[in-house]
């Protein structure tokens, strides 16, 4: 309601929640404080920290893109999206095993990381369209928790397909010789795979920002996202903008599969569930439905997950504060919920009725 | 008439593909070849290629189905062909499947395309004989299907009732072999109907036309008995309602000493979850408030009881009867205080926020931080049984009792809360918060008891079970925990009561009973949550309420234009 201001009374549970909000805020910095004071950490370290939190946010980043279009378009959290990213990089395995073996990954390693993307993409896109056929679209008029629950059963079936399709155990995902090393600048240093992971996910997101923005099938998507019943009477085939949504982020996620892949050297079937739900915390802090702020969030989760257990806890005397680096990432998804649901930049949505 | 025929024929033909891409998943993730080994019927059929005939079969309704719509009633001559038309299309993609295997070597790529599967494909000949049988048989499962479609409704629940009780039995012909001889039933009768494993063909037919004949029996009397008993007058009705329940706990109480330890074992997971889905059935199923954290009350449950009974954490070192109050107790305050965060979060992001929260206590009790709490990843052992006058609860045997117990107490609880003013705001602020406020309902308040209450019932459970395995680690409190519940009470009927027995029985005791089963839990779960969406979201055993409810805001048939113009966008 722009313009009118409500009186609202403080309720208690208010109170609780702000609260529990400065205690957290507290913690954080009496934490960062001692742990800078006690000069355990050189700058070295944080720099370090820093890009290894860069890369992984980036590719936290490029899985959000999936959420947050999906959810613009059809208002709906597409559960399933962390196993879109897993498919693609489990199948892109086999391709990469076959490659290193015939010599060619090192031989030719732009080319194959190529092919390996464009394996990982094809498979990616063709769950995420399936999926989107079989077990949404029936389902698009249902009452909210209908397509949600969809979803969390299609995650846990596709988990378990692939599962079966392709083995459960980890398989270790080769990596071209090129990407073994680092680069030194100063104090800086940096692994090549993250050079690459950080440039080819900013690349994609550049990418994908133009297409949204410039081309006329982007054009349609933002039309959807507005009113989906205004832009049929404009001639869009929303069932056909839909699927292009479900495609483009699937898209999105192949490529960070395979990003992910050569920077952790594993594949497994269980791979997408964390990145899964951390891209969906990144996308949420960004503002769901709100592309730049999928990429913002994404990399600011990263730097938050790899910087904050050393810098908030270690200082507070908590041992083996790396354990706790995933109840990091889950406070912050509950404390954005909680305290600031419309994300960094987007529109109000959480507590609406949407 | 060829243009006509053809045309009601199409959509057989892609019913009939789409369900041989199900059978090739099916038999590509592995579930064919894992459920090879168990014989139906020994030496004529066994489960893994029972698997592709059900899918055949289930596409042949469809089809058949599919075939009268298309071609509105008039189809119906060519409904049958059309059944056996998909059925026939159901096993094309696994013969191609054979076929390409016999040139290129999948086993690279899919590991379960291997000689294994390709022999069961081809029953065991060399593919030139053995395909054109696989296709030949999906035919005449499909036509199977399409007459049970096609046959008024009696006779084909009663067909369906015996080929399913066939089924059951021959699954469970060993356990039931186990059982039939604690009862004293001499072995050389047994041995006509059941061998090792599976049935006889005798026993197959026999077990077939009883399944068939109990139920046109039912069907034909329910009816009647019904009406009788409507016509009785209150008290005798009564009276007899009491007779049936009290006949119905002597059964249940009976169970441990003729079903033997794992048997009762089995029991015992089922009464938990059934605890457990009580209390997310509370939650998700009547105050609408998605919980996929569920696991973390149970979790609290557990680890209160082990705190404070277990000598290794040194504190307290209470017995079992002390410290069930208290860990219930802690679960529901624990449910309370993670409600009032959450209160101002609505529908789906409420279900992620609370998986966060569920992860976070998992993460959090595993850390070395809380290690002098919670005895980090080793968890914490040594929970003494529990003792009941002079009797050590010891096994499972004795531990169902203590479950029934339980299960009763909460069902009580539970269905007194339903008609309880409490209960009917729970349900008003299930369809629509901003009315149910603006009808006098402390939103607050009924949400927070929710989350109480309902964490409370897993705390129920979270502390039998811990009491029953004797230790806790934090591995046993992983989410799939939260969606094994949550699937349970979609299955059995969102919001209701006897749906939460029903589902527990068939989504728990089912996996644990057929080992092979184990490995495909949560591809099945998966596939059912999709299934019940998609098919049947009231679930097997609805509230009649929600019956109702579905029935009346089916939307109807309005054309795409009128809806555009009249209702509001969906994103306000």
């Amino acid at each position: 309601m722009p313009g009118i201001r409500v009186a609202r009374r403080i309720t208690g549970t208010d109170v609780a929640i702000w609260v529990t909000g400065a205690v957290l805020i507290t913690i954080v910095v009496v934490g960062s404080v001692s742990t800078l004071a006690s000069g355990r950490y050189t700058v070295r370290h944080w720099v370090d920290f820093l890009v290894a939190g860069l890369a992984n946010g980036s590719v936290y980043a490029l899985i959000a893109l999936g959420y947050t279009l999906v959810y613009g378009i059809l208002r709906m959290i597409n559960f399933a999206h962390g196993e879109v990213f897993m498919s693609g990089a489990f199948t892109s395995y086999f391709l990469a095993r076959s490659l290193e073996q015939s010599g060619m990954l090192n031989a030719r390693p732009v080319v194959s990381i190529l092919l390996l993307m464009a394996l990982s993409m094809a498979t990616s896109t063709t769950v995420a369209v399936l999926l989107e056929r079989v077990a949404y679209r029936p389902l698009r008029r249902a009452p909210r928790l209908v397509p949600l629950i969809t979803a969390i059963g299609a995650s846990f079936f596709l988990q378990y397909t692939f599962r079966g399709l392709y083995g459960s155990g980890v398989r270790g995902y080769p990596q071209p010789a090129i990407l073994d090393g680092e680069w030194g600048v100063g104090a800086m240093r940096i692994l090549r795979e993250q050079v690459l992971v950080i440039i080819a996910a900013a690349l994609m997101m550049v990418l994908l920002y133009r297409f949204v923005q410039r081309t006329r099938t982007g054009k349609a998507m933002r039309a959807v996202a507005e009113d989906k019943e205004v832009a049929a009477l404009m001639g869009i085939d929303v069932d056909r903008v839909i699927v292009i949504t479900f495609a483009v982020g699937a898209m999105m996620a192949g490529v960070a599969g395979v990003l992910y892949a050569l920077m952790f050297g594993q594949v497994r079937f269980f791979m997408g569930f964390l990145p899964g739900i951390k891209a969906f915390t990144a996308a949420v802090l960004g503002g769901i439905g709100n592309v730049p702020g999928a990429m913002l969030g994404g990399i600011f989760l990263g730097l938050v997950e790899s910087v904050g257990p050393t810098l908030f806890l270690d200082g507070l005397g908590i041992p083996a504060p790396n354990q706790l680096k995933d109840a990091i990432a889950f406070s912050m998804l509950v404390l954005v919920l909680i305290f600031r649901p419309t994300g960094i930049l987007g529109e109000r949505l959480a507590g609406k009725k949407a | 008439m060829g243009e006509r025929f053809r045309a009601a024929l199409r959509p057989a033909v892609v019913v009939g593909l789409v369900g041989g891409v199900m059978a090739l998943l099916l038999s590509l993730v592995g579930m064919v070849n894992a459920f090879a080994g168990r014989p139906i019927i020994t030496g004529v059929l066994s489960m893994g290629h029972t698997l592709l005939f059900l899918t055949a079969l289930v596409t042949g309704m469809i089809a058949a189905r599919r075939v009268l719509h298309a071609s509105r009633g008039a189809g119906r001559p060519v409904a049958l062909p059309g059944a056996a038309l998909a059925g026939l299309a159901s096993g094309f993609p696994l013969a191609v499947l054979v076929l390409v295997g016999q040139v290129v070597n999948l086993r690279a790529v899919l590991q379960n395309a291997n000689p294994v599967l390709y022999g069961l494909l081809t029953f065991g000949r060399d593919p030139g004989a053995g395909l054109p049988q696989l296709v030949l048989a999906g035919a005449l499962v499909g036509s199977l299907g399409g007459a049970l479609t096609l046959l008024p409704g009696r006779v084909s629940q009663a067909v369906v009732a015996g080929l399913g009780t066939m089924l059951l039995t021959g699954l469970f012909a060993e356990l039931l072999q186990g059982i039939l001889w604690d009862l004293g039933v001499p072995a050389a009768t047994t041995r006509l109907f059941m061998v090792q494993k599976g049935l006889t063909v005798a026993g197959a037919l026999v077990t077939g036309a009883a399944g068939a004949l109990v139920q046109a029996v039912w069907a034909s009397q329910t009816p009647k008995v019904r009406r009788r008993l409507d016509a009785l007058p209150p008290e005798r009705r009564r009276r007899v309602n009491v007779a049936l329940a009290a006949v119905g706990l002597a059964i249940v109480l009976w169970l441990p000493q003729v079903l033997g330890s794992f048997l009762s074992y089995v029991l015992v997971l089922v009464g938990l979850y059934v605890l457990m889905g009580l209390g997310l059935n509370l939650e998700v199923g009547w105050a609408g408030l998605l919980d996929l954290g569920f696991v973390a009350f149970f979790a609290i449950g557990a680890y209160t009881l082990a705190i404070l009974t277990s000598p290794e954490t040194g504190w307290l070192a209470l017995t079992f009867w002390q410290a069930l109050p208290v860990a219930v107790l802690v679960a529901l305050i624990a449910g309370v205080i993670l409600g009032v965060p959450v209160l101002g979060i609505r529908g789906d992001y409420l279900a992620i926020a609370t998986l966060g929260f569920g992860e976070i206590v998992r993460l959090l009790v595993g850390s070395d931080w809380l290690r002098p709490l919670t005895g980090g990843s080793q968890g914490i052992a040594h929970i003494p049984r529990p003792v009941l006058g002079n009797i050590a609860l010891i096994g499972p045997q004795q531990i169902y009792y203590l479950v029934v117990a339980g299960c009763i107490i909460v069902w009580f609880v539970a269905t007194r809360l339903r008609n309880s003013r409490l209960g009917r705001a729970w349900m008003a602020m299930r369809e629509d918060e901003d009315v149910a406020q603006a009808m006098g309902i402390n939103l607050v308040q009924t949400k927070l008891l929710a989350y109480g209450l309902g964490a409370g019932f897993a705390g129920v459970a979270g502390a039998i079970f811990a009491a029953m395995i004797g230790s806790v680690f934090p591995h046993s409190f992983q989410l799939i925990i939260s969606i094994n519940v949550l699937a349970l009470i979609i299955v059995g009927g969102m919001g209701s009561i006897p749906g939460v027995f029903v589902g527990a029985l068939f989504l728990v005791a089912m996996p644990e009973l057929l080992r092979e089963f184990t490995e495909y839990r949560l591809f099945m779960y998966g596939g059912l949550l999709i299934a019940m969406m998609l098919l049947r979201p009231q679930g097997l055993w609805p509230e009649p309420t929600v019956r109702l409810e579905l029935a009346e805001s089916e939307e109807p048939e309005v054309p795409a234009r009128v809806t555009a113009a009249t209702s509001p966008g969906q994103g306000d």
